[in-house]
């Protein structure tokens, strides 16, 4: 059983007009086969919460703290956040040339697990993760994300979360730019990781759209750098129809 | 001492009555065909060299004097051979004629080399085909040096010459593949940090003769290679790879010429390099000619450099030269990048340490031009040395 604890959460970033608070006392727990989604306009710090965990070095924690299994993340540099058993599906992975997706999962499988794979089982392993996820075989010789359309670069995110079996996924607005069957795809895949690893997933996300394939525990509505509502899966159906309006009035008021 | 402009370098010299400047020019220099370059065996022959010229203006001179225009201990060096198949290794004095069929000095430094050694170590690949392997030691002494690699017609061979050791070296590598032989080259510049090198290479293929060279650079203070390779032979091919790493205080130069002068050439370039650190300088020229002769030429270079921290500058300067219409095709590329902190940050988000990370993008940016000579022993050699100079950044 894992925990992830984000107690009383402020994060800032530097900008030309100067420090900027985003994160503004976030409170979140997230435990092992929970799914939670959180949701909120844009510009209201989901993926600030999302990058901050992962240790992005672009966001300074002003306070408050983020533990897993009691240990303190903050202290972590990004590698050790991920050998921890953290992992972020980025919104926009980066372009890696001369590395290439096989020789990429290897060595990050390798880092995870403190030894490499087993060889057999590995490429097995990829191959039916890929096969899975509908990536064309010649996928695996080429170089990390470079020349991948938008949706091959999220499946290419969901098959790292697949192999490389984290204890929390933070998925950031995986779904945005898919098509429906790609949606479904990625959908696919993150409720197979569900199912096989019992791992906890945060899935940050504008759209209910996602919600319809990913059955969430619980719903967190993000508005201007806290969580302004709780609830169960009826609450994405509300937002679904009244959107965030209600919540971006009451910020205006409050 | 070096002129202080090129202007005053000229003046100085027309009174000299210099043969280089007999042929025109008051010390501007035009816009000129690269083939128009004043060539010389006799050093006496040469300008000075300010490091205004075309040749030397990457290229930090000042540091160079020494085997630019002084004595060279021109005595054979010690050179460790293994040869299997059959090939010869012999060395052969100076006045002998297998010197001087390939190459003729290009610039100051080659004809200083040329004008002090003593002699040169030939090695013939004969028509069955064979490989030479040669581990050269520098010496304390600046040294001129003379190589020649000789690939019979129709053989196919595989020559490598490592560098290693400390050196202050200027020299000439003669290459000469036969028609219809296939010839590979592979030179590895492992020199000691303080080390210093200028080499020319001159090439020349016959009929349908191709030439696989690989140039990895990655030890030494400064080292420049040139590389002019005559397209002489109709249906010649030629592969000029070259991957280079420069740490901090590093100058690594590369410069290539290629000359199609011959119908249905071929030839492609394609040079890699790493900086890392304050001050790592690296150079890359590629001219490529293509001469009236020359018609379905097929050419293309390219060049690419990583930059993996600040402080470091790698000029990238392509040239084509196109005398006939009549070609495949010719083109270059030519791009330099900086390892970015999103990278970075990507794979270190996998669980992969930063000094890992930064192995795995070098190692993979690099070893794909390693790969294309197919020598697995040579390729596995060169991702170790590559992961030593990435390891060497920890302070």
């Amino acid at each position: 059983m894992t925990e992830l604890q984000i107690r009383d959460l402020h994060v800032s970033v530097q900008t030309e007009q100067g420090t900027k608070a985003i994160l503004k006392g976030v409170d979140l727990t997230v435990k092992s086969g929970e799914t939670h989604a959180i949701m909120g306009p844009n510009g209201s710090g989901k993926s600030t919460l999302a990058y901050t965990i992962a240790g992005h070095p672009k966001y300074t924690v002003d306070s408050g703290s983020i533990t897993l299994d009691g240990e303190d993340v903050l202290a972590m540099t990004v590698d050790a956040r991920a050998r921890a058993g953290l992992f972020l599906a980025m919104q926009y992975p980066v372009e890696i040339p001369g590395v290439t997706v096989t020789n990429f999962l290897r060595t990050a499988k390798t880092a995870i697990d403190g030894e490499p794979p087993a060889v057999r089982s590995w490429i097995k392993d990829v191959k039916t993760s890929m096969e899975n996820l509908r990536m064309d075989p010649s996928f695996a010789q080429r170089n990390l994300n470079e020349g991948f359309s938008g949706g091959e670069k999220k499946r290419n995110e969901i098959l790292q979360l697949e192999l490389l079996k984290p204890k929390i996924a933070i998925l950031d607005e995986t779904d945005s730019g898919l098509d429906v069957d790609a949606l479904k795809i990625v959908s696919d895949g993150v409720n197979r990781a569900r199912e096989s690893t019992d791992v906890g997933v945060l899935l940050i996300t504008h759209y209910t759209r996602i919600l319809r394939y990913i059955r969430p525990d619980f719903v967190h509505v993000f508005v201007e750098g806290r969580i302004a509502e709780e609830g169960g899966p009826e609450l994405a159906e509300r937002l679904e129809e009244e959107g965030y309006d209600r919540f971006l009035n009451n910020a205006k008021v409050g | 001492m070096a002129a202080a402009s090129p202007s005053a370098a000229a003046i100085e010299h027309s009174r000299l009555l210099s043969k280089q400047h007999s042929d025109g020019g008051w010390g501007v220099i035009p816009i000129q065909s690269r083939l128009g370059r004043f060539t010389s065996f006799d050093v006496s022959e040469f300008e000075p060299v300010t490091g205004f010229e075309e040749a030397w203006k990457y290229t930090p001179v000042k540091l160079l004097s020494t085997l630019i225009d002084e004595p060279l201990d021109g005595s054979r060096p010690q050179i460790e051979s293994s040869v299997e198949g059959a090939a010869t290794v012999e060395w052969v004095d100076r006045g002998s004629k297998r010197i001087g069929e390939v190459g003729k000095p290009e610039d100051k430094a080659s004809a200083n080399a040329w004008s002090h050694s003593s002699g040169a170590w030939v090695i013939d690949i004969e028509k069955d085909g064979g490989r030479v392997d040669l581990q050269r030691t520098g010496s304390a002494a600046p040294a001129a040096g003379h190589l020649v690699f000789n690939a019979a017609s129709g053989s196919t061979g595989t020559i490598v010459l490592r560098n290693v050791g400390s050196a202050q070296l200027a020299e000439n590598l003669e290459i000469s593949v036969g028609d219809g032989a296939v010839l590979t080259v592979v030179t590895i510049q492992d020199w000691t940090a303080e080390s210093t090198q200028l080499s020319s290479t001159y090439a020349t293929l016959g009929r349908d003769a191709r030439l696989h060279h690989l140039a990895v650079t990655l030890g030494g203070s400064v080292v420049r290679m040139t590389n002019s390779t005559h397209l002489a032979g109709q249906g010649g091919e030629a592969e000029l790879l070259g991957v280079y790493f420069a740490d901090s205080n590093q100058h690594l130069e590369h410069q290539i010429f290629v000359n199609h002068d011959a119908p249905n050439t071929k030839s492609r370039v394609n040079y890699r390099g790493a900086l890392n650190g304050d001050n790592a300088r690296t150079v890359w020229v590629g001219d490529v000619l293509i001469r009236p002769s020359a018609i379905g030429t097929d050419s293309y270079e390219e060049n690419r450099n990583l930059l993996l921290s600040d402080g470091g500058r790698a000029d990238s300067v392509p040239n084509l030269e196109i005398e006939t219409g009549d070609i495949l095709g010719a083109g270059h590329a030519s791009a330099s990048g900086r390892f970015d902190d999103e990278q970075l940050f990507y794979l270190q988000a996998r669980g992969i340490t930063e000094d890992e990370a930064r192995r795995l993008v070098v190692r993979g940016f690099l070893s794909g031009i390693v790969q294309k000579i197919h020598l697995p022993d040579i390729a596995e050699d060169v991702e170790r040395a590559i992961d030593l100079e990435l390891g060497g950044r920890a302070e």
